[in-house]
């Protein structure tokens, strides 16, 4: 079998588009156990309230300067907005006064990239869940999907960003750790591949089970997330979002997504068909009349 | 009446196309009618919160919030209207698949409308996009989003609307005399109708199924996994009520418009639409019990929201099912016209549910449309409205296509 050039560079695009292809399929199914995302253990028994991990968000990433009246008060819920990415809130539990860390979770197989039409927002292989503005075209879809509600939008800007912890991507890049855990004093935060931080949690509850309560949250919820977090309470108290379900997100559209080419395929042929049969059928009508 | 075109194309012949297009850009008819004096205004202030929305940000002039991001630009414009645009699909279905002759007359005006209104309810998306100079980017491929439903939805819209409009395009090609393109569109037609057919199945569905992944943001007597083939079987009931309602509006407003044999088939079409309303009601209301059953969902019947949905299942489903069974029967052309307008409502109602009033149903801070959101979707509206008029008054939309009846 002969080959030209032409034909040859079109066998090169079409194994190019393939392998391309089939490297964004692969990404999708993060079960791969090759995979080592980084995460963060929050464990919220050593959090004492300091806030110093807000200031040294605001600082890394060029927020607005948090202000030192805005503590954490129980009662109240302090959200992440277009101005903070992480908060730090206090509950009155059964066991006393506990702290909770708030942020974007980095999920395993995150709703908010899998909803984006442009792939903006992009699980990295380090772990970070980021956000490209050259490509988001603002429809605020990742908002609508994601079930900790984290991405967040800045609706009074004519040039609005979607912000969210994308924790520390780039410090993560070059090897350092992300602000948050290096300025924690109190090492609430820990930095660690997902396996290792599950294991140092098992640890933590099997030495002492009195202290924690025995749920390492973040391990199966959405499938998995990159935050995992440690508390002496059950998470309810905590307000967490407890309905939320421990199969990937990304999963609940995609029975819809697969019907897509069969129904590509089937549709003009069953139409196709329809249409002939109905011609003919009128073609003997008009020689009956 | 019917010869009305075709005095336009004799006296193209002596001019350029350019000069007749520009002779026709002229406004035909009386200027000061209620529906100008009433929509020109809105229209305007419309236009003034459109420049501050893109002066000062999307939360200078809407109620949206990081919990809520989409309302009721999205909810109301766009989900809705597309399901109320889903006519065109429906009809095209009938005449040129099932060759239903019958139906042949409200082809174009159909088509016209479901073409506008993609246009005009992507205008309202692009409106929503926080940063629109990137909407060009899945088309691109900056990002080929695969994965997301929404990546189907903008394709699909895109494509849609060049299907609609080569479905639509021997109309253009016969109100500028240029015959010979003529031809070859309408050779393109049943090409782009069964693509077109293809498309509405997938993005009728695919609206709902953007929502899929708010398991729990939605409420669970609107939520379901079927919530795509809901969206799909009620666009067809929804686009079928437009299209009754439409046409008697039509024929009240256009009567000299409408040569004498359309409006003669009137009656006999919109019953036989009635009788197709009245079955996809009853396969959507049986849809929605089974969703019910399964659900388990009978705790939350005793509760507001509960009782939000009875209403919607009865009064909104089962009442204009049973209105258009009897409707047909009696042959009462009222009839059907009531239960038209008690359908769209019940669509409007339910995709609201859905994407709005449903969503985040349990916030402490609950979302309600700013009176600039209404103003701008009623912006939308009648300027789509205004440019229907325009292009009715002008091509071969509700009269006899002056070639075939040459032919004849």
């Amino acid at each position: 079998m002969s080959i030209d050039r032409r034909g040859f560079f079109r066998v090169l695009g079409i194994a190019g588009l393939s392998v391309g292809s089939g490297r964004i399929l692969g990404a999708k199914s993060g079960n791969d156990p090759e995979t080592e995302f980084y995460g963060i253990l929050y464990d919220s028994t050593r959090c004492a309230g300091c806030q110093g991990c807000e200031f040294a968000c605001a600082l890394e990433h060029g927020l607005p300067e948090p202000d030192i009246r805005d503590v954490p008060v129980a009662g109240t819920i302090r959200k992440t907005n277009e101005n903070r990415r992480s908060v730090i809130n206090v509950f009155n539990t059964s066991a006393g006064e506990v702290y909770v860390k708030t942020q974007c979770m980095q999920c395993n197989q995150p709703a908010c990239a899998s909803a984006c039409l442009t792939q903006a927002m992009r699980k990295t292989e380090e772990g970070p869940v980021t956000w490209n503005g050259d490509r988001c075209m603002g429809c605020r879809y990742c908002m609508i999907s994601c079930p900790f509600d984290m991405p967040k939008f800045e609706y009074h800007s004519p040039n609005p960003k979607i912000v969210k912890c994308n924790m520390c991507f780039e410090r993560v890049h070059e090897g350092k750790l992300p602000a948050c855990v290096e300025n924690c004093p109190a090492d609430a935060l820990t930095f660690g591949t997902r396996r290792e931080l599950i294991a140092e949690a098992r640890r933590r509850i099997y030495a002492d089970p009195d202290l924690y309560h025995d749920h390492i949250y973040g391990e199966q919820e959405a499938g998995g997330t990159g935050f995992l977090y440690l508390s002496p309470v059950p998470f309810e108290e905590l307000s967490f979002n407890t309905a939320v379900q421990d199969r990937p997100y990304p999963e609940l559209t995609r029975g819809f997504l697969y019907s897509v080419p069969s129904i590509f395929i089937l549709w003009p042929a069953i139409l196709l068909g329809i249409y002939n049969a109905t011609r003919d059928h009128q073609g003997e009508e008009e020689e009956n009349e | 009446m019917s010869n009305i075109g075709y005095t336009a194309v004799k006296a193209n012949n002596g001019q350029s196309t350019w000069r007749f297009l520009a002779g026709e850009l002229k406004p035909k008819g009386k200027l000061l009618t209620p529906f100008n004096v009433i929509s020109a205004p809105v229209i305007l202030a419309g236009l003034v919160i459109i420049v501050i929305r893109f002066a000062r940000g999307i939360g200078s002039v809407t109620n949206l919030s990081q919990e809520v991001p989409w309302g009721l630009w999205i909810g109301f414009d766009v989900v809705t209207g597309v399901a109320f645009a889903g006519g065109a699909y429906v009809i095209t279905f009938m005449v040129y698949i099932l060759n239903l002759k019958k139906y042949k007359s409200i082809v174009r005006v159909t088509v016209l409308n479901g073409f506008l209104a993609y246009v005009f309810y992507a205008g309202t998306l692009l409106l929503d996009l926080g940063r629109p100079w990137n909407v060009i980017n899945p088309i691109i491929g900056n990002g080929f989003g695969v994965s997301s439903v929404m990546f189907l939805v903008a394709w699909h819209f895109m494509l849609y609307m060049l299907a609609e409009l080569i479905e639509f395009s021997p109309a253009i090609a016969e109100w500028i005399g240029a015959r010979r393109a003529g031809r070859i569109l309408s050779g393109m037609t049943l090409a782009a109708v069964i693509f077109g057919i293809t498309l509405s199945t997938l993005h009728q569905s695919g609206l709902g199924a953007l929502f899929l992944m708010a398991r729990e943001k939605i409420h669970p007597l609107w939520y379901s996994e079927f919530i795509p083939i809901l969206f799909f079987v009620s666009s067809i009931f929804a686009g079928l009520s437009m299209v009754i309602f439409e046409g008697s509006l039509s024929r009240r407003v256009f009567y000299d418009r409408i040569s004498e044999k359309n409006k003669k088939a009137h009656d006999g079409i919109i019953t036989g639409l009635s009788q197709i309303c009245a079955v996809t009601l009853f396969v959507y209301l049986f849809l929605q019990i089974l969703v019910f059953i399964h659900g388990k969902h009978w705790d939350l019947l005793g509760t507001p929201m509960g009782w939000w949905y009875l209403t919607e299942m009865i009064g909104f489903v089962l009442l204009p099912m049973i209105l258009f069974f009897t409707a047909y029967r009696r042959q009462n052309a009222s009839m059907i016209k009531i239960a038209a307008i008690i359908t769209m409502a019940g669509v409007v109602i339910n995709r609201l549910n859905v994407t709005v009033i449903g969503f985040r149903w349990d916030s402490a801070t609950p979302y309600y449309p700013s009176w600039m959101e209404i103003v701008v979707t009623l912006t939308v509206l009648f300027s789509e409205i205004w440019i229907f008029r325009w292009i009715v008054l002008r091509l071969p939309v509700l009269r006899e296509s002056v070639s075939r009846s040459n032919n004849s």
